[in-house]
């Protein structure tokens, strides 16, 4: 039987073949590209999910994930408010990734992958028709696990999603949004001087901040994150925890992470998976210290999983 | 080498446990002022003013609690902030002990006001002045982490209990002379235990802080100077002052 993860990474790679492009492009294009067999929907103007001032809220109500026959997530049902930072903890192969590449419509480019339910941003069903996802994807970014900056500059690294989005005015807007998304990320003081310079040369550490730069260039309303420090040293990781911390005040965060502490560490709520069911979600404070479910308890005190 | 954490909301939570051990401090060290003036100047209206002021240390002994299991379940502390946390959950029991004595001070000041004034009263206020100065000294240890200062402090204790079994004595001889001291006698017998007891729970804290700093307990036994328990008074002694 092949679990959700291999069928998962089997996909993404069958997908990496197609496009014989790097990893990096394909990834990440997938979420910021215009995808060429919705151009046509795009230009006769969909109804693009209107980006309103109030709360960017993600709502998800009997959310079902299936891989070919594998029921791999199951009836999933949680609100996720605007500026805070949701984690999403359980063993492997529980479903927390798989719900998170929900929420931005990644799992659309896994063959065999089918999703039920209504997941809404915005009061918005993002699976509606008339959705541009490529927009949505816009507005709902996302971080992977392994930092892959483009094959570019620093400076174009930032620069692709607002040009390709049309975001920017001219070239000193493009200027302006680069240099705002390196700031905000935490970055821009260690690279002003060398912009041009590729973003593959970075340290981990800055890697992965300039994919987070990246990201916020776009100005999105939500940032999914995927375990986005496991390739990252104690120091690097802690820079990563305190600027998700000043980033709650303009975004709201969803963070999948095998590493309980940094989910008690750095978020607000917490959501615990198993087996492709939502056991509990709730006040990380609560969850960490007076858990209602069993299971969470036997999970956060190390008793299995 | 005193930096600030990466993540700086994790100094913002050490330093609001610090905040609360030292408010509590003050008011246990305004608490303990309050009784013994109500005792000396048997004042009852203050002494229901100290009586009344417990429930805030009690409180903040709860709120404390809370934040410091936030802590730790949230933080994973290590090597010193460990320590920070850990001291701050310590103190703060010894803290509201303080606070608790204090006030049974004032109740039992309100019971003395009743009968005629004593003499012995007068031993009491100079055993408190010393536990208030040791009570004074030890937070700001605490607020220093300075384990020096604590250490000097914890040798103080000893002098404390001297005066204890010296004032044991005292009261028992005098309720041996006539019946009508026993009442008055005991609940001061009473308030010097309690003050005694502050005095060893400021030494707690002492210790704590000591540990708090280097890590290390301080060495060797408490000096114990309390021999009240072996305390006999022969009424054939008692004629004699």
């Amino acid at each position: 039987m092949v679990t959700p993860m291999q069928a998962n990474a089997a996909a993404i790679s069958e997908q990496r073949e197609r496009n014989k492009e790097s990893d990096a492009m394909s990834e990440v294009e997938a979420v910021q590209a215009p995808r060429p067999e919705l151009a046509r929907v795009a230009q006769s103007g969909p109804t693009a999910i209107p980006k309103t001032a109030a709360k960017a809220r993600v709502t998800a109500r009997d959310v079902n994930v299936y891989y070919g026959d594998n029921h791999a997530l199951k009836h999933v049902d949680i609100d996720i408010y605007k500026n805070e930072v949701v984690a999403f903890i359980g063993p492997s192969g529980c479903g927390k990734s798989t719900f998170l590449r929900c929420i931005n419509r990644m799992n659309d480019v896994i063959d065999g992958c089918r999703v039920t339910g209504e997941i809404n941003l915005d009061g918005h069903d993002i699976y509606a028709r008339d959705i541009d996802v490529v927009q949505l994807r816009a507005r709902v970014g996302m971080v992977f696990q392994k930092p892959n900056p483009f094959p570019k500059s620093i400076y174009d690294n930032i620069a692709y999603g607002p040009r390709i989005h049309g975001l920017a005015s001219g070239k000193d807007a493009l200027d302006e949004m680069v240099e705002s998304s390196l700031r905000r990320a935490g970055l821009w003081n260690e690279v002003k001087d060398r912009l041009r310079q590729p973003g593959t040369g970075l340290s981990g550490g800055q890697q992965q901040r300039l994919c987070i730069a990246r990201a916020i260039a776009v100005n999105p309303e939500v940032i999914l994150m995927d375990e986005p420090c496991s390739a990252l040293d104690p120091i690097a990781t802690a820079k990563i925890e305190e600027l998700i911390d000043e980033l709650r005040e303009n975004f709201t965060i969803v963070i999948v992470t095998h590493s309980m502490q940094q989910a008690a560490r750095v978020s607000q709520r917490t959501a615990f998976f198993h087996l492709g069911n939502l056991v509990e979600w709730g006040e990380t404070e609560q969850i960490f210290t007076t858990p209602n479910d069993e299971r969470t308890q036997g999970y956060i005190t190390g008793r299995f999983g | 080498m005193n930096s600030e954490h990466i993540v700086k909301a994790f100094d913002e939570e050490l330093q609001r446990l610090n905040a609360v051990v030292l408010r509590m401090g003050g008011i246990a060290e305004a608490q303990l002022a309050g009784a013994i003036e109500a005792l000396v100047k048997r004042d009852s209206d203050l002494a229901q003013k100290v009586v009344a002021g417990d429930e805030a240390i009690d409180q903040m002994d709860i709120e404390l609690d809370d934040n410091a299991v936030r802590t730790l379940a949230l933080r994973q502390p290590m090597a010193n902030d460990l320590r920070e946390v850990i001291a701050a959950l310590k103190i703060s029991g010894d803290l509201e002990r303080i606070g608790d004595y204090a006030k049974n001070v004032a109740k039992r000041t309100l019971a003395l006001n009743q009968l005629a004034p004593h003499d012995a009263a007068r031993s009491i206020p100079r055993m408190a002045k010393l536990v208030q100065a040791i009570i004074k000294d030890v937070l700001d240890a605490y607020a220093k982490h300075d384990a020096n200062r604590a250490i000097d402090v914890w040798h103080r204790d000893e002098e404390v209990d001297e005066m204890y079994t010296a004032l044991f004595r005292e009261l028992l001889t005098y309720m041996m002379e006539d019946p009508r001291n026993i009442t008055p006698c005991t609940h001061l017998l009473f308030i010097a235990k309690n003050i005694e007891r502050i005095g060893d729970h400021a030494t707690n804290i002492a210790e704590t802080t000591h540990y708090l700093s280097t890590g290390k307990r301080i060495g060797g036994g408490r000096p114990k100077g309390d021999l009240s328990s072996f305390q006999v008074v022969n009424p054939a002694d008692a004629g004699e002052d």
